[in-house]
Formats: C-alpha cells, structure tokens, sequence
C-alpha cells in the first residue's frame, strides 16, 4: 500500500537531510505507529506520502501509484485515496458538523444524495449521531476530532494518515479515538499514526516505526513507544 | 452542486472583503472610463474627418493688385492666366481628382468676409483690395498634394491653402487629449491590477483553513482557485460596468443634449458609439483580473 525504496529529503541544499535513505513498505490494512522526538522527519515522512513534498532522492509507491512519476493534476485525484487528520482537528468553525463533513465531498464534486446517504452514516460509526447541527465551538476536544475522522474517512479512502490525532486530548478521550481509530483499521483501511502518546502505543501492541534524525532505527511489529522500555 | 459552491463561495468571499471589493471596483470604474473616453475622442476624430473632409476646399489664391508675394512680382493675375489655371484644373491631368471649381470674386470675397466680420474691420476696406480665387472641391480630400503641385507655380496663383489645416489644430488637441486619457487610464490600471492581487491574496489568506482541507481532501485545483478568480473579475467588471453607464450618461446628456443643440452641424459621438466601446471595456476588466490571478493564485493555493 505505502512502499519507500532509498527515500531521502533534503529541504535546502547542504543541509542536513529531514529523511536519509529510508526503505519501508506497509502492506494494505496494516496499523502501524510512527513514532520519534521532534524533528525525526515524521512529519517529512507524512508529506512525503500525501505528495505534499517530493523525495530529493529514492522512489515512493503509494495506493498503487509511483508518486516521483504524478504529475501535478493528478495529485487531487490521488489525494482522495488517502484521509488525513491532524492534532488541530482543521475543522471550519462557521460550519455544522454535518456540514464540515459534507464539505469534504462537496467539494470534490459528489452528488447530493451520495452526500445525503453517506454524511449520516458516517457520522453513526463515528459516534455523533444527533449532534449534526452543533457548531465545532460547541463539542469537547474529543468530539471534533472524531469531527475530523468522520471527514477524513466519509469518502472511504483506503489509507488513513493520523498526524498526533491524540496530541490535544486528554488520555481518556484518546483511548476512544483509538477505539475509533482501530474499527476503522479492522474495515480494512490501512492506518498510519504519527505519534507521542507513549501509553496508547504501549497498550495497542501494533507495529511500530521509529523515526531518529531522519533515519529508520526500528521496524516492530507489535512494538511499544521507547525501546528502552522491551 | 459545483457551480453552486462556487458561486456562493465568491459571494462569501466578496462580503468578507466588501472593502477591497469595493475599491477594486471603483479604481477599474475610474480607470475604465478614461480608457473608454480615449476611444470616444478617437471616435470622434474619425466622425469629424468623415463629415468635414466631405465639405472642405482647396482655395488658390489669385495675385491681388498690390501683392507683396514673390509669386506675384509681375503683377495682378490677367484673365488669361485665370482661364489656363481653370483649364489645368478642369481640363488638366488633375481633372479627374477634382469635383467642381468655383471662382469666387472680389466682390464675393469682400462680401464673404463682411459677413463674418463683427469688429467692422470691413468698413476700413473696398472689395478692391480683396483677392479673388479658386475654389476647388476634391473627389477624395487626402488628394490635396497632388492639385497643389499642378497649379502652385502657375503664374498668376499667390497661394494654394489646404482647408483641412484648419482642423489639423483640433485634431492635434484632440490626440493630445486621447495620449494624456490613455496616460492617466494606464496609471490607473496598474493600481486596479495590483488592487486586485492584494484582494486575492487577502482573500486566499482569509480562506486558507478552506483551501487547505479541499486540498487535502483532493478537491481539483480549478475548484479551489475559481472562487477567487471570479472575486476579481466579478470586482472589475462591475468597474467595467459603472464605466460604460458613466460614458453612456455622458455622452447622452453633455455631447448628446448639450454640445449637439449647441452646435448641430458638427457630427457628435453618440450612444452607439459607447456600446461599441463596452465589450472592450468589459474584456478589458476581466483580462486585467485574470492576469491578476495568475500572479498570485499559484503561490497562495498550490496543489
């Protein structure tokens, strides 16, 4: 689903590369953390994979498609196959929860009664059925990011990027999301979450990924946070 | 579904900056006018030529009594040199050029002149001390050099005055008028232009948290751009359109009421004239705004 064969990123020449010769691959439906301090190159890593950034060197595969070779007016096409969350939920904070969530077909031109069908239902899985008129302001941090989620996944893309979806919410409102996080995972969607949150990590025995100055140093499956700590 | 979101997307966009739209709007109304103003004076030169090239004559001066000309050294013109000049021009290379000869005396000359005289100069004078001539109608008044070069050394001819010299006057004004509009419009939309770049880039940066998530969610680039695009050039061509109504109203009450009783044989520019002006003047705004967002759109909405 997502293969990196010698990727490196520079971002400005001479200096020290964010990502250096990283070779992974992740199979479809697999979940997998992605951990490391600060400045690991995580986040290189998750732009790399939603072609926001190109590799300086080495080659990308993701969701069947070699990215070095997308030309740029494919890139939206592209990007319907992968859902993204951030730790700041992105939300439109003018907008309803359903109508946040409608925006993300709407806008990549889906028609009313798709919207119609699918708006509610994702909703259900998400757990917000009956606040579909609240207001982003008016939920608790949990509730928007399952906002985001619900957003993220409404049009069911097969890869699911999670940039520290827990980063803001207390660990009792994370335990849920992760709740959410794994269903999603069991429909078959391969999910990718960048994170800190070294006790959701150590509970969910997933495979782990750990990023240290922009080189792989681990790849474990059923892994916890800190090696230190096996 | 799209059209939709799109329209309501500029609608948003054009509240949420109403005071940028706002000067987009009159600095493309401003500069639109002048531009469609120099068209207009042009217009006018063209409908000015077309009417009084068809009336004016070329006058050949016949030596007078007492010239102080060289050409007329030897004296007053004789009858006989009248008749050969006559001949060159009605039975001569040149007669085909030329439409009809008049001959005006001094007598006529004096009394031409008595009548537009108002300071009573004429009263200081005698119809012998006025000089009689040609007057000669062209097919095609640009045909002037030619008629001139076959009589002006004639003997017997003092002058031979092109009357369009007379417009030549107005027309240079008229083309100075349409450099400094042109001017002044060119200065003018510079300012649209970049207006216009600064309310994109204002409005894309208000709408970022927007164009971030339908990028991410792989909205087409043409979605995300096409609402600030269509915010620029909704602004200009509302300027475009106050310009065409200011030139309409213009020319309908100051040339077409005013100018036009006051001077009915001079043919004016009217009301057509402006609406052929307006789709260019309208092009013009949109063009000017879609130049506009091709500078800056790439840079604040990337794929």
């Amino acid at each position: 689903m997502i293969r990196f064969d010698s990727v490196s990123k520079v971002y400005a020449r001479g200096a020290k590369p964010a990502l250096d010769n990283v070779s992974l691959e992740i199979e479809r439906g697999d979940f997998v953390f992605l951990v490391g301090s600060s400045g690991s190159g995580k986040s290189t890593f998750l732009k790399l994979i939603l072609r926001e950034e190109r590799p300086t060197d080495g080659e990308i595969y993701v969701a069947g498609r070699h990215l070095n070779r997308l030309s740029s007016w494919r890139v939206p096409q592209f990007r319907r196959e992968i859902g993204a969350v951030f730790q700041d939920f992105r939300l439109l904070p003018n907008k309803t929860v359903y109508q946040n969530v409608a925006f993300a077909l709407q806008v990549i031109g889906k028609k009313r009664h798709v919207i119609n069908s699918s708006v509610p239902e994702i909703l259900d899985l998400v757990g917000l059925a009956g606040k579909e008129k609240r207001l982003p302001h008016e939920l608790s941090g949990g509730e928007q990011q399952r906002v985001a989620i619900a957003r993220a996944f409404v049009n069911h893309p097969p890869i699911l990027l999670c940039d520290e979806p827990t980063g803001n919410l207390d660990p009792g409102t994370s335990i849920g999301i992760m709740r959410l996080l794994d269903r999603i995972n069991r429909t078959g969607t391969t999910v990718l979450m960048a994170t800190h949150d070294d006790e959701i990590v150590d509970q969910m025995r997933k495979r782990v990924i750990e990023l240290k100055a922009g080189h792989m140093v681990r790849d474990q499956d059923r892994g916890v946070y800190g090696m230190e700590r096996v | 579904m799209r059209f939709r979101f799109i329209f309501s997307e500029v609608g948003n966009g054009l509240r949420r900056n109403s005071t940028m739209a706002l000067s987009v709007v009159l600095v493309t109304f401003v500069s639109l006018t002048f531009v469609g103003a120099a068209a207009l004076i042009q217009m006018q030169i063209g409908e000015l030529k077309r009417d009084w090239y068809g009336k004016v004559e070329v006058t050949i001066g016949l030596c007078p009594d007492n010239a102080r000309s060289t050409q007329c050294a030897v004296g007053p013109v004789t009858p006989d040199q009248e008749a050969q000049i006559r001949s060159v021009l009605e039975d001569g290379p040149v007669s085909d050029l030329v439409q009809k000869v008049y001959y005006e005396t001094k007598e006529e000359a004096f009394e031409n002149y008595k009548r537009r005289d108002n300071q009573g100069i004429t009263d200081l004078l005698t119809a012998d001390q006025m000089q009689s001539s040609f007057r000669v109608k062209l097919n095609n008044p640009e045909q002037f050099q030619v008629v001139s070069d076959a009589v002006a050394g004639m003997a017997g001819v003092d002058y031979v005055q092109d009357q369009r010299d007379i417009f030549s006057q107005l027309f240079k004004f008229l083309n100075a008028a349409t450099i400094v509009a042109v001017a002044l419009a060119a200065v003018m939309l510079l300012a649209a232009g970049l207006l216009i770049t600064t309310t994109i880039r204002l409005s894309a940066l208000s709408r970022r948290r927007e164009t971030t998530i339908m990028r991410m969610v792989g909205s087409s680039r043409t979605l995300i751009q096409a609402p600030f695009m269509l915010e620029g050039a909704v602004a200009a061509s509302l300027g475009a359109i106050f310009a065409v109504g200011a030139l309409y109203a213009s020319v309908r009450y100051a040339v077409g009421d005013w100018l036009q009783s006051s001077t009915p044989w001079v043919a004016w520019v009217n009301e057509a004239d402006v609406i052929a002006v307006a789709p260019y003047l309208i092009a013009t705004a949109v063009a000017l705004a879609a130049a506009a967002s091709l500078m800056t759109l790439g840079k604040y909405t990337r794929a």
